[in-house]
């Protein structure tokens, strides 16, 4: 057991760097980039904490996590104790310590940052549930009750995976109804391996199918079986199915061959397994040069993706500046690293095909930042005449996703807002059907993982009374 | 799960299955279609609702081998199950009573796809004219059936080995100078330049708005997620996977369209000619 150290001591010390694989090795393969603390890396770390009370990091964190409380049983090695701690809360750690925007949550309000040098709370997270999955400590197994009530869970993204996990645990018999032929939404077509490892996600999902949630895989609601019959069928239903429709630019070229929405892109190349063409069927065409426009998470995956596809140049066009860039810090260095190039204050206006109708240019406009906008970030201002040409083989689109309407057009009664995302309450989840729940990006629209955890999980306590009260 | 219940081979190169999938079979409408997976390594593949029973919990697929993973699909054998199989996808054909003739075209492997269409057009009080037509008597596919689901039935093959030699705009454009305004619609489905070339005739005849035509661009998802499928209708981007398969052929930007089928041919043929001689040296062929 590890001493605890004094607080002038835990000062001085500094954050415990996360071991990779360098970047010239990494752009050549799939592998996840971050390695991993060892033990004693992960003492070290923990041994920083502050246990402030009441703790800013918990404030930071959309689930509630009980972060000191856990980070104190790691300087124990009670790894078990601080896993079910964060179970308490959130039940997809090694997922949410591998992805989450630490900076901007639970690391930036955690009271070191005033130093520049906060908890790292996402690799203990990481770390204490990557020892519980090598070590099989997982959930205790639910009591079945004799006259279960049946739950549909529409999509089994973050947010249904969740909601799914919680209601079987108070023993619920609960369906999970997936489009796709592998559940896990973003966490498998999107998410690359090279930052969430598939095997992780699948490690999850059987979890809870031994918790007794049935997965029926291929099954399309809208088309397959519309919402109203699901909602005769069940005692209630939750709609956690994501908004995974692509966004267009709607600029000349866009459908020139070698143009990609970033959903088909990382669909071909995580889902398909297109990086391991031809032991997998699913092509993708990856060419010398490749642009990415946008500056998400998404665009970051998109670049960094293309370049391990044999990409020389990978590179990022974003109408802002450095600083607006909304992908994770950490994402941003990553991709620097490996040789990303970014392209900063441009805007596409055409992409530029050849006599054959594939992609050979991007012709973009240099910006400059004006006043703030309503997000409260400067507004990009086209430069008049700046035009000037990106040579490149292939365009991939990551601007954003929105809502894919065919779930809604099959629920009657579940209103929809102008953008076709659910209107569910904020505390509940519930829609403005009795019997329907929704939460995740098809009630926000494309946000995080751990806010479509969060939303799952208050929709299964909100589901859990409702039948109770309906008894 | 989606097992092939049954499996016969119409020509060289078609095949017919019909596959265990009661809840595919239970929504299916005529103009929709799924998307398959042979095996987990395998690709999604599109093809669409030939024919179905909701009461027997059957799919029917009908499918040309023109790549390896039709090819592969080819090779299984009844009783093996599909790795998965997802629909009905797209959205299906409008049929109403349109208070007239109604002209079926369907040629090579869109024979298959046209035959739920003309059946439920006849059951509706339409006067049905199929026309359909392959390049010879070998590729001709469900002839008797397409007889039994139309009023009127003409044949052509390109060559003349069988029916009237013809490609199926003749007879398409002969109807339209001598009957006009009596036919009420058109559905041509087939290879993309046959389906440009219906559209034409239409056009010529001033009938652009009434022929609808089944897109197949490349798919991945089919389910309105990604893309791949969009197509130029109307000067729009639509997805073909949910905003189609059929759409009005006048719209149809078709150069596009076949301009985008195109974009793997590279890698699908060295796929192919892998595979080929993989079940070489394994005996299979
Ligand atoms: C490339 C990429 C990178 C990202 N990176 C991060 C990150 O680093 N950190 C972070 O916090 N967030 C990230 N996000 C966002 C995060 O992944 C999402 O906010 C989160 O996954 C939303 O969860 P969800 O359960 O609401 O939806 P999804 O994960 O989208 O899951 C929805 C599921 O529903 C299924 N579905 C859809 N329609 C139907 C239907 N009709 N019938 C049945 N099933 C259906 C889908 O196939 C899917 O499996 C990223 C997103 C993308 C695309
Ligand atoms: C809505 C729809 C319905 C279809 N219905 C039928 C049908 O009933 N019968 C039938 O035989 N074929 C149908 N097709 C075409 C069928 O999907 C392709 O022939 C098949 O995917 C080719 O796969 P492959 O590996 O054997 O050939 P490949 O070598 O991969 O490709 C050969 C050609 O097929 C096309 N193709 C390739 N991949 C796809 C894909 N994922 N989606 C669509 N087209 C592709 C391309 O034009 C390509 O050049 C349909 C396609 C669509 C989109
Ligand atoms: S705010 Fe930082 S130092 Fe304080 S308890 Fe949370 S992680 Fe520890
Ligand atoms: S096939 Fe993906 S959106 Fe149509």
């Amino acid at each position: 057991m590890a001493e605890r150290i004094k607080a002038a001591e835990k000062f001085k010390r500094n954050r415990v760097p996360m071991p990779e694989q360098p970047p010239e090795k990494r752009v050549k393969n799939f592998d996840e980039v971050p390695l991993g603390y060892t033990l004693e890396d992960a003492i070290e770390e923990a041994q920083r904490c502050l246990q402030c009370k009441p703790a800013a990091c918990i404030e930071g964190c959309p689930a509630d996590v009980h972060i000191p409380q856990f980070i104190d049983k790691v300087i124990d090695e009670d790894l078990e104790g601080a896993f079910k701690e964060i179970k308490i809360t959130n039940g997809l750690p090694a997922v949410c310590g591998r992805v989450c925007p630490q900076e901007e949550q639970c690391e930036e309000k955690c009271v070191m940052n005033k130093k520049g040098k906060p908890i790292a709370i996402g690799r203990l997270e990481r770390y204490v549930a990557d020892w519980a999955r090598e070590h099989g400590v997982g959930d205790e197994k639910p009591q079945k009750s004799s006259q279960p009530k049946k739950i549909a869970i529409v999509g089994s993204g973050p947010a249904g995976l969740a909601c799914a996990t919680d209601l079987a645990k108070l023993g619920y018999d609960v369906t999970i109804y997936e489009a796709l032929h592998k559940p896990g939404g973003v966490l498998i077509y999107g998410i690359p391996e090279f930052r969430l490892p598939k095997s992780i996600v699948d490690y999850e999902i059987n979890k809870i199918k031994e918790l007794g949630v049935k997965i029926i895989t291929n099954y399309i609601i809208g088309l397959t079986e519309s919402v109203d019959s699901l909602i005769e069928k069940y005692d209630a239903v939750f709609l956690g199915n994501g908004a995974g429709a692509p966004r267009f630019m709607g600029i000349p070229g866009e459908n020139l061959n070698g143009v990609y929405s970033a959903s088909e892109f990382l669909t071909r190349s995580n889902l398909m397994r297109a990086f391991d063409f031809p032991k997998y069927d699913t092509p993708i065409n990856v060419g010398k040069r490749v642009a990415v426009i946008g500056g998400g998470n998404v665009a970051m995956d998109a670049v960094r993706t293309a370049k391990r596809l044999g990409a020389e140049d990978a590179i990022i066009v974003y109408r802002r500046s450095r600083t607006e860039i909304p992908a994770r810090a950490e994402e941003i260095e990553h991709a620097e690293a490996e040789g990303i190039q970014f392209e900063l204050l441009t805007n596409p206006v055409r992409v530029i095909g050849d006599e054959n109708g594939n992609v050979k240019g991007l012709e973009c406009l240099r910006m400059e930042l004006g006043e703030p906008d309503e997000s409260g970030r400067r507004r990009p201002i086209p430069i008049e005449g700046s035009n000037f040409v990106l040579d490149v083989d292939n365009v991939i689109i990551a601007i954003g996703q929105s809502a894919n309407p065919i779930v809604a057009r099959s629920a009657t009664g579940v209103e929809t807002n102008k953008w076709g995302y659910f209107v569910a309450d904020e505390e509940t989840g519930h829609t403005t059907h009795p019997k329907v729940w929704a939460g995740g990006d098809i009630v926000t629209g494309a946000a995080t993982v751990i806010l479509a955890v969060g939303a799952g999980k208050k929709a299964a306590e909100s589901i859990n009374k409702y039948l109770e009260e309906q008894g | 799960m989606y097992k092939i219940l049954e499996k016969e081979r119409w020509s060289e190169s078609v095949f017919s299955y019909i596959i265990d999938a009661p809840y595919v079979a239970k929504a299916a409408q005529p103009g929709q279609f799924i998307v398959l997976i042979t095996r987990p390594t395998g690709e999604r593949i599109p093809l669409t609702i030939a024919d179905s029973s909701a009461e027997e919990g059957w799919v029917q697929i009908v499918f040309q081998v023109v790549g390896k993973s039709t090819l592969e699909l080819s090779l299984m054998e009844k009783n093996d199950e599909l790795y998965s199989f997802a629909g009905p996808l797209g959205t299906a054909s409008e049929l109403e009573n349109f208070g007239g003739k109604v002209v079926i075209i369907g040629g090579g492997i869109g024979i298959a796809p046209i035959h739920p269409i003309a059946r439920k057009l006849k059951e509706m009080g339409n006067y049905v004219v199929s026309v359909i037509g392959a390049r010879t008597k070998e590729l001709l596919i469900m002839e008797d059936k397409i007889r039994e689901a139309s009023n009127e039935l003409i044949v052509v093959t390109d060559d003349g080995s069988y029916g009237r030699k013809a490609l199926v705009t003749e007879p398409l454009d002969e109807m339209l100078k001598t009957e006009g305004e009596n036919i009420k619609k058109i559905w041509a489905i087939g290879p993309p330049i046959m389906m440009k070339f219906c559209t034409k005739t239409a056009v010529a005849n001033g009938r652009g708005n009434d022929i609808i035509v089944s897109l197949n661009p490349i798919m991945v998802d089919g389910t309105g997620m990604c893309g791949a499928c969009r197509v130029t209708v109307g000067g729009k981007t639509k997805f073909a996977c949910v905003d189609g398969p059929e759409f009005i052929g006048g719209l149809v930007d078709f150069d596009e369209f076949m301009g985008r089928q195109r974009q793997y041919i590279e890698k699908e043929k060295n796929a192919l000619e892998s595979y080929k001689a993989k079940l070489q040296k394994e005996g299979r062929v």
